[in-house]
């Protein structure tokens, strides 16, 4: 790559991508110049991961051509690709916890003589490549102790290390706390400023908005806009990416809960040195409760102690008057379920089918008393309902394993798994976290069909309207103490933030309690 | 990471150090003889095939692989050369023989996991069964004994170190120096700690993992080597169970089963001469020989627990507190 024509860039015309015959890709075109950074939107499925595949050398599409500053460009795997400067930052954190960070970052070409690495060399240049993205560390580290937020710089520094001069960005912000994401977007700016070109997938329209020039919208395979940011509203981009107008993304809720309704879930004095202090609440029948704070405020340790997944050394937990206690198990044999944060992590059983992950929790009512045997047509039978109840999406088959579904449909099947099991309180980790719009009012819904079936839902989110839109009722948490409580009749979202920043501002409690 | 458990991970991190200290200082006490030069020396020598099996098993397990077949490697080495120096072929000979057999086990499973994509337990298994067939077809099921010059190999000394040592010790350093400070070396950790981002990040994956069993095949061959100049007959029982040996030998020293942690120092050679510490004591105190695979397996146990410890307080640690009363 001598002849470099400056303001080309990276160019895609007519390419396309079929998976088993069937079109995931539909011929696009698509381009993207240096110093620019180009957001793109899609539900999941819509084919985002896809492109981003092709273009960072992952996948080869069916048709079209790709040109880098104006040269035919074709790799045939990720290795190609990087080596003529297309670099590219996944979703998930793709480092080697056990290696440091240079070692990391030279992977491929580590600086050698004689075939030893010269690692004095490469600390060096892993220094100023981690300068560059605002990190201060001593460069031997082993990645195994970096959060995740360093991580995903590290991430950036490694495309830095190439020299990339095309960077795409698979959602990579996902795993980010607010203050890490705008430094995240602060770097991208400035790497854009290095004539770098850029192509930044997202599911929060807002910060696309903010930090982009040029705005493409892909559904189910086909590109649908590509305009100038200025040009187009969030509520535009959202229509485009669903195809139809929307009305309301959270589906109107009338506070129906009875102060009198029963109390079914009780929490006294719940602490555990260092994770939570002094946790009280109530759930009643009926009731959709939010728990909001910030990251690292305690709120999933919370509901992992609630299951039974950790401990607590002071504090009871009442389910339906009787206390609950022990393992994971027996708390969902008593009517308690968790849906936890990290889907991929910790939620489904990837190579397992649909109806293996939705039957988990409740095999227990279907297989017979003695020798534990299923009863294979029951089975099915509650499976068809259930899939049907949470409108898993009728084209896949229930022996399809679950690392082919999108975050949505996968997201469905973890709650037909708890549904399944009947539970009474169920709590709801970031239940809409990585989900296209649609499948988020979907999940709102099911949410609300469940507490009004008398249950109750206690839910956990970083997003604030969110919880505003879909909650009775909202706890505050910060710091590992409750530091707030709101009705939605006196939602105020600067009230419900300066809770949440409570211990932070070492405020008294008093004052922010309502 | 406060002072005191950085500590406690270091010495875990150590811990087949510890573990050998603690063996040698027990016999010591126990048996007059044991701490004595000679007898140092003796478990080094005795030690040094197990311990290049394991070095190339280290390799193989770092990728998060396995290789069953080294035993069965080592006796069709052994076989082949067996046949050549009966049929009065130049040691010379024998000895490339021995290594080509070796290559060629390791490009076969190579082949078998990298390009075919088979598990490697199930390859490996499938080699260990045609290697032992093959040895048993072309020895005929008879012990071969072999001329002079390979017994004399296990008495040769460089600079005054008995051969076997010296081969020991020079291929375990260059071993831990390609572990470590070569670009093949990272790739392996790397894929020993995530597969499927070893592949994103552009590492020739299917490469590397060829070129682990390449190794282990080689360095099996060289075992055998060593073990032949001590026993002077290739037996029908030739490098049986040698794998398991060699897998014990990795894990005692802190190589974990998962892939992406260990390496050969202190890793498979402190392992090594634990277990032979361990052999040579007991019969040094007149044990009863059924016992041996009994204290044998209670060491594996103590390791593996030690490594359960460290694995947990590292889980331990990474977990972040929310606040500071």
């Amino acid at each position: 790559m001598t002849a470099r024509t400056p303001k080309t860039g990276l160019e895609i015309r007519k390419v396309s991508k079929a998976f088993n015959r069937v079109p995931v890709l539909h011929p696009l075109d698509l381009c993207i110049e240096p110093g620019r950074i180009l957001g793109l939107l899609g539900q999941n499925g819509a084919g985002k991961s896809t492109l981003m595949n092709i273009l960072g050398g992952n996948l080869q599409p069916d048709t079209g051509e790709m040109r880098l500053h104006g040269a035919p460009y074709t790799p045939q795997s990720s290795r190609e690709a990087r080596r003529l400067g297309v670099g590219m930052v996944h979703q998930e954190l793709n480092l080697f916890s056990n290696l440091t960070i240079s070692e990391n970052l030279f992977l491929i070409n580590p600086p050698t003589k004689l075939g030893l690495i010269r690692r004095k060399q490469m600390n060096r240049a892993a220094e100023l490549l981690l300068k560059q993205v605002g990190l201060a560390l001593d460069p031997a580290t082993l990645v195994s102790q970096l959060s995740a937020g360093q991580q995903q710089l590290v991430e950036l520094a490694r495309v830095l290390a190439d020299d990339a001069q095309i960077v795409l960005l698979d959602e990579p912000t996902t795993s980010l706390s607010d203050g890490e994401t705008a430094h995240f977007m602060q770097l991208i700016r400035r790497l854009a400023q290095e004539s770098r070109a850029i192509i930044w997938i997202s599911h929060a329209i807002d910060d696309v908005l903010n930090h982009c020039d040029r705005v493409a919208v892909l559904r189910d395979g086909a590109l649908v806009a590509d305009e100038p940011t200025r040009a187009i509203t969030a509520q535009g981009l959202v229509q485009k990416m669903i195809g139809r107008p929307v009305t309301q993304l959270y589906p109107a809720r009338n506070s129906t809960v009875k102060a009198q309704a029963k109390v079914i879930l009780r929490v006294d004095n719940l602490s555990q040195p260092q994770i939570i202090a002094d946790i009280n609440l109530e759930l009643r029948a009926g009731e959709v409760l939010g728990i909001f704070g910030l990251m690292g405020a305690g709120r999933s340790e919370f509901a992992r102690i609630l299951m039974g997944l950790d401990r607590h050394v002071s504090g009871t937990i009442w389910l339906n008057q009787r206390i609950l206690r022990g393992s994971p198990r027996r708390r969902s044999q008593q009517g308690l379920g968790l849906v936890t944060e990290n889907r991929r992590i910790d939620g489904i059983l990837p190579e397992s089918s649909v109806t293996e992950n939705m039957s988990l929790v409740a095999i227990d009512r279907f297989v017979t008393a003695i020798g534990g045997w299923i009863y294979p047509q029951r089975l099915r039978l509650a499976i068809e309902s259930m899939r049907e109840s949470v409108q898993l999406q009728s084209r896949l088959s229930n022996s399809q394993a679950l690392k082919t579904l999108s975050g949505g449909n996968q997201q469905k099947t973890i709650l037909g798994k708890w549904f399944l099991n009947d539970p009474r309180v169920l709590i709801l980790d970031e239940p809409t976290r990585g989900i296209d719009v649609a499948a988020k009012h979907e999940v709102y819904q099911l949410i609300h069909h469940f507490a009004d079936r008398g249950n109750g839902a206690l839910v956990i989110s970083s997003d604030l309207d969110e919880l505003l839109g879909i909650c009775d009722r909202l706890l505050v948490m910060s710091l590992g103490r409750i530091t707030g409580e709101f009705l939605r009749s006196t939602f105020d979202r600067e009230r419900i933030l300066t809770a949440a920043f409570a211990q932070h501002l070492r405020l008294s409690r008093g004052a922010q309690k309502q | 990471m406060n002072r005191f458990n950085r500590t406690v991970m270091r010495i875990l991190d150590q811990s087949s150090w510890g573990l050998l200290l603690i063996v040698w200082i027990c016999l010591s006490l126990l048996s007059n003889q044991f701490f004595s030069l000679t007898n140092l020396m003796n478990i080094c020598v005795q030690a040094s095939s197990t311990t290049i099996v394991a070095v190339g098993m280290t390799f193989v397990l770092l990728t998060a692989g396995v290789d069953l077949s080294v035993g069965a490697t080592m006796f069709v080495a052994a076989a082949v050369a067996g046949k050549l120096a009966v049929a009065n072929a130049p040691f010379e000979v024998c000895l490339l023989a021995m290594l080509g057999m070796g290559l060629a086990a390791g490009l076969i499973n190579a082949f078998l996991i990298s390009r075919l994509g088979i598990i490697p337990f199930v390859a490996t298994l499938g080699s260990l069964y045609i290697g032992r067939g093959f040895g048993l077809w072309l020895t005929e099921t008879r012990a071969i004994a072999l001329p002079q010059t390979f017994l004399a190999l296990g008495t040769k000394q460089i600079w005054g170190i008995p051969l076997p040592i010296a081969l020991m010790l020079s291929i375990s350093v260059v071993g831990q120096l390609i572990l470590t400070q070569t670009r093949f070396g990272r790739h392996v950790l790397a894929i020993g700690c995530d597969r499927a981002a070893a592949e994103k990040a552009g590492i020739p994956t299917r490469n590397v993992i060829a070129g682990v069993y390449v190794i282990a095949g080689i360095l099996a061959s060289l075992g055998a080597l060593i073990s032949l100049s001590q026993l002077g007959t290739v037996s029908p029982t030739f490098g049986e169970q040698r794998e398991f040996a060699a897998i014990a030998v990795a894990v005692i020293g802190g190589t974990s089963l998962f892939g992406g942690r260990g390496g050969i120092f202190p890793g498979a050679l402190i392992g090594a001469l634990l277990i032979q510490s361990v052999e040579s004591g007991l019969v040094m105190l007149n044990a009863d020989p059924y016992l041996y695979p009994v204290i044998v397996a209670s060491i594996i146990f103590v390791a593996v627990l030690l490594d359960g410890f460290r694995s947990s307080l590292v889980r331990r640690l990474q977990r972040r507190p929310i606040f500071i009363p």
